[in-house]
C-alpha cells in the first residue's frame, strides 16, 4: 500500500503549473539537476487520501512534444522512456483556461503516448470573468480523461485533484486521436516494420532532430526494409499533424466551451496599451528599475547593521567563552568572520530575487521582452537576452542557462559571452563594502549618492555587457537562422506562495554554495595567516620587542606590532607581497591582492577573505566596515581605502572575470573551452587596463 | 502583391490564409498561427518590429521578417 505513485506535472508555460506543484507539494519539494545536463529538476512530495504518496515531478514548460530545447527534451526523453524511475504511473497536463485550445494540443500528443492522464484546467477563479463556460463532462468524454477544475489563487480543486491522482488507475488510457491520420500510407508501413511499438512513439522517436541516449532511435534506423523520409518531408507531416490535432480540438471545444465576449472584460489591453507604448512603457522599465536598485540599498540597511555586529560580538565572545587556542583561534578569527561575510548579504539578495520573481510572474518580464526586441538586435541580441541579462544581477549561472530559449545560435552565443559582464549578486558585497567606505553619504533628488553610485555600476555592467555584444557581432562569423516567438501571457497577480518559495530557494542556493566555498577558504586563509615559516614569524615578539625597546609602548600597542609583524611573515603574508608589484600600481596593498586571487573561486568571497585576514591577531570586537576603515595605505601612509583605490576596486570588480562556476556553465553551455578561456583572458584583462587608468587618473 | 501580417494597422484583423513552411517554425504552427485562424495586431514596437498579436486568442510577439510570411485576408 505504501508504494509511492510518480506523477509527472506536464504543461505550458505560463499556465501556472508551478503553482500547481507548490499546491501540491508545499515546502516538501527539491530542485536538483538532470543527470548529465544543466536543466533544473523540481521534484516533491505529496500525500493523496488514504495514506497513498506521490512523488511529483515539476516537467520544464512546453507547447508540445516536438522538442527544439534542451528543457523541452527533458519531457520527451522522460515519456518515451518506460524503464527510467521517474517514468510516471499518471501524466498530469495543467492547462490555463483561457488557451485552453493552445493547451489541449500538448495534452492529445499525451494521451497518444497512452500514459493515464488527467487535465488539469487551472485559474478556474477567471471563468466567470472571461465569460467563459465550459460542459466538463462532455469534455471528460470526447478527451477520454478525467477534467480538475483548480483555482491555485482561491485553493479550490486541490482536494480533488489529489483524488483523481490516487485513483489513476481508473483512467482511461484510449488516445483521443488516431496518429496514423497523419500520413495513412506512411504510418501502415511503420506499423508493419515495429509491430510491438507503440506508433505514436515511434513517430516521435523519428521526428525529433534531438539525440535520445536512452532510446531506441537506432533501432529504427537499423531496420533497413523501413524508410524514412526527407527531413522537409518529416516537417510537412509535423504541420499536417498540428493541424490535424487542432481540427479535433476546434471541433471538441465548439460543443464542451462557450466563451461569451460580452462579458469579457479585458484587464490586459488596457495596462498594455501603457506598458508597451512606444515612450512610457520604456519610462516605466526605467522606473522599476530605478526602484529596485534604490530598494536593494535602503530597505536592506538594518537587517545588514543587525548582522554586521552581531558576528562581531559572536566572534568577540566565541574567543573569551572557549578556552584558548589553535580551535578556537580559527573559529574566532577564520570560520565566524568568513560566514559573517556571506550572512551579512542576505537581505539584499533576497530582495533582489524578490523583485526578479514578481517581474517574471506578473507577466511583465515578457513585454521588456517585446519592447527591448529591437534595440537589442542592434546589439547583435535579442529581446529574449534581456531575461538573461537581467536575471543575470542575481547570478550568472541561471542566467546564461535562460538563454536556451533563444532561438538563433549566434545570438544566444552573444548573450553567453556578455552575460557574466552584468551585475550579479556576488558583485553586490564588495560593491556595498566599498562605496560605504569611499563614497560619501548625502542625497541628491532624494537618491543617495551611495544609491546612485551603485546603480551607476549595475549600468557600467549593462554597458559593458551591450558593447562587446556589438563588437562580438562584428568579429563573429556564424550564420544561423533566426526567429523569434515569445508568447505575451495575460497579466497576473503574482502569487505570494510561490514568490515566497522561489526567493527561499534561490537565497538558500545562494549561501550553501557559497557558503561552502567562503568556508573552505577561510580556513585555508586562517592557517595561512596564522602559521609562517623562518625568523621573521617565528621570533616576531623578539624581534619587535628589540625594535620598539626604546620607545614606551603599552602593552595593547607592543601586541599590535606583534600581530602585524607576524601577519606580514605569515605564509598569507609572503604569497601577498610576492603578487604586490602587480597590483601595487592599481592602488592596492598585498592583503588586497590576497582577497583579489582568492575572488577567482568566487567574487563574494572577497568581503569574507578580507575579514578573515584583518582579524586575525586583533583582539578588537570590530564590524568588518570598521576594520577596513582602519586600514593604513603602507607607503602613502593614509587610509587604505579612498576614493581612488576604491573607484579602481569597483571597476576591477565590474568587468573581471571572476566565477568559476560561470566559467564551467559556459563551458558546458557552449560545449567548448575556447569560450570560457576567451571570457577569463579578456575580462579580466580589460577590467586591470581599466582599474590601473581609474587609480592613475584619480589618485 | 500578397498581404501577409506585416501589413496589418493596429487593432485590424485577418484570417491567415497560408503559412510558407520553410520560414515559419513548428513552434508557431503549434500555438495556433494555422491557415483558418484569426490574427489581430495588437501593439507594435518601433519600427513596427517586433509586432504584438493575438492568434487565435494566444497573445505572441514575433519579428517582421517573420509576419511577412504569414499570409492573410483583412477582415
Amino acid at each position: 500500500m505504501s508504494k509511492q505513485i510518480n506523477v509527472a506535472l506536464i504543461g505550458n508555460p505560463n499556465t501556472g503549473k508551478t503553482s500547481v506543484f507548490n499546491a501540491l507539494t508545499g515546502l516538501n519539494q527539491k530542485v536538483g539537476n538532470y543527470p548529465g545536463i544543466t536543466v533544473e529538476k523540481k521534484e516533491g512530495i505529496c500525500k493523496l487520501p488514504r495514506g497513498v504518496k506521490a512523488h511529483i515531478i515539476d516537467l520544464p514548460g512546453t507547447y508540445s512534444l516536438n522538442a527544439s530545447s534542451l528543457d523541452e527534451n527533458v519531457v520527451i526523453e522522460l515519456l518515451l522512456n518506460k524503464n527510467d524511475k521517474d517514468f510516471p504511473d499518471v501524466a498530469v497536463v495543467v492547462s490555463d483556461v483561457e488557451n485552453l485550445k493552445r493547451n489541449l494540443l500538448l495534452f492529445t500528443q499525451i494521451k497518444d503516448l497512452e500514459i493515464p492522464t488527467i487535465l488539469v484546467i487551472n485559474m478556474a477563479d477567471r471563468m466567470s470573468y472571461k465569460g467563459i463556460s465550459l460542459d466538463i463532462p462532455y469534455l471528460e468524454a470526447q478527451l477520454n480523461t478525467k477534467i480538475a477544475l483548480v483555482s491555485t489563487r482561491k485553493k479550490n480543486g486541490i482536494a480533488e485533484l489529489k483524488e483523481l491522482i490516487s485513483n489513476y488507475k481508473d483512467l482511461s488510457i484510449t488516445p483521443c486521436m488516431n496518429a496514423s491520420e497523419i500520413d495513412r500510407e506512411y504510418f501502415d508501413n511503420l506499423r508493419k516494420a515495429f509491430p510491438n511499438q507503440l506508433l505514436y512513439k515511434l513517430w516521435l522517436v523519428i521526428t525529433q532532430d534531438v539525440n535520445f541516449g536512452k532510446t531506441d532511435r537506432n533501432e529504427i534506423d537499423a531496420v533497413a526494409d523501413f524508410k524514412t523520409k526527407s527531413k522537409a518531408d518529416l516537417k510537412r507531416l509535423q504541420q499536417k499533424e498540428t493541424i490535424k490535432r487542432y481540427q479535433f480540438i476546434n471541433n471538441t471545444l465548439k460543443k464542451g466551451q462557450t466563451i461569451d465576449l460580452n462579458t469579457a472584460k479585458d484587464l490586459r489591453i488596457k495596462l498594455d496599451r501603457i506598458l508597451t507604448h512606444k515612450i512610457w512603457g520604456y519610462v516605466i522599465f526605467l522606473l522599476i528599475l530605478l526602484t529596485i536598485f534604490q530598494a536593494i540599498y535602503d530597505w536592506s540597511s538594518v537587517p545588514m547593521d543587525f548582522i554586521d555586529t552581531s558576528f562581531a560580538s559572536l566572534s568577540e565572545w566565541t574567543k573569551n567563552a572557549l578556552p584558548a587556542g589553535a580551535f578556537t583561534s580559527l573559529l574566532a578569527e577564520g570560520i565566524i568572520p568568513g560566514l559573517g561575510g556571506i550572512v551579512i548579504f542576505i537581505p539584499q539578495i533576497a530582495f533582489l530575487f524578490l523583485f526578479i520573481s514578481v517581474l517574471e510572474e506578473s507577466g511583465y518580464m515578457s513585454r521588456v521582452v517585446f519592447l527591448m526586441d529591437r534595440g537589442m538586435r542592434r546589439f547583435g541580441l535579442s529581446g529574449k537576452s534581456v531575461v538573461p541579462l537581467i536575471s543575470g544581477t542575481a547570478c550568472a549561472i541561471p542566467a546564461i542557462m535562460a538563454t536556451r530559449n533563444i532561438e538563433s545560435w549566434k545570438e544566444r552565443l552573444i548573450t553567453i559571452l556578455v552575460t557574466p559582464f552584468t551585475t550579479c549578486s556576488a558583485r553586490l558585497p564588495v560593491y556595498l563594502i566599498i562605496i560605504s567606505l569611499v563614497i560619501p553619504e548625502g542625497r541628491f533628488f532624494g537618491l543617495g549618492y551611495q544609491a546612485l553610485t551603485l546603480m551607476l555600476l549595475y549600468l557600467i555592467g549593462f554597458g559593458a555587457a551591450l558593447v562587446s555584444a556589438m563588437v562580438l557581432n562584428k568579429i563573429l562569423k556564424i550564420k544561423s537562422k533566426t526567429f523569434f516567438v515569445v508568447e505575451m501571457p495575460n497579466y497576473k497577480l503574482p502569487l505570494l506562495k510561490n514568490v515566497v518559495l522561489t526567493v527561499i530557494e534561490k537565497t538558500k542556493s545562494f549561501v550553501f554554495g557559497a557558503g561552502k566555498i567562503i568556508l573552505a577558504i577561510s580556513i585555508i586563509l586562517w592557517f595561512l595567516a596564522s602559521y609562517g615559516p623562518g625568523e621573521g614569524f617565528n621570533n616576531a615578539e623578539e624581534i619587535v620587542k628589540t625594535e620598539y625597546a626604546g620607545q614606551n609602548l603599552t602593552d595593547d600597542e607592543l601586541h599590535e606590532h606583534i600581530a602585524s609583524q607576524k601577519l606580514e611573515h605569515s605564509f598569507l603574508g609572503i604569497t601577498g607581497h610576492a603578487i604586490e608589484p602587480a597590483i601595487r600600481p592599481l592602488g592596492y596593498d598585498w592583503k588586497i591582492g590576497i582577497a583579489l586571487v582568492s575572488s577567482f573561486a568566487a567574487r563574494e568571497v572577497f568581503v569574507g577573505t578580507l575579514a578573515t585576514i584583518y582579524s586575525v591577531g586583533s583582539d578588537d570586537e570590530e564590524t568588518i566596515k570598521n576594520r577596513m576603515a582602519g586600514e593604513v595605505n603602507p607607503i602613502l601612509g593614509g587610509p587604505l581605502f579612498t576614493f581612488a583605490s576604491g573607484i579602481s576596486l569597483l571597476l576591477f570588480y565590474a568587468f573581471a572575470m571572476q566565477c568559476m562556476s560561470t566559467l564551467a556553465i559556459v563551458q558546458r553551455e557552449t560545449n567548448s573551452w575556447k569560450w570560457p578561456l576567451l571570457q577569463l583572458v579578456i575580462m579580466s584583462g580589460f577590467a586591470y587596463i581599466i582599474a590601473l587608468i581609474a587609480f592613475q587618473l584619480l589618485k | 502583391m500578397q498581404v501577409t501580417v506585416a501589413h496589418l494597422k493596429r487593432g485590424q484583423r485577418g484570417i491567415i490564409t497560408d503559412v510558407s513552411s520553410i520560414y515559419i517554425p513548428l513552434k508557431l504552427l503549434e500555438m495556433g498561427c494555422l491557415p483558418g485562424n484569426y490574427v489581430e495586431l495588437v501593439q507594435v514596437a518601433h519600427f513596427s518590429d517586433p509586432m504584438y498579436l493575438n492568434i487565435n486568442g494566444t497573445h505572441l510577439a514575433i519579428r517582421k521578417e517573420t509576419a511577412l510570411h504569414i499570409l492573410i485576408d483583412i477582415l
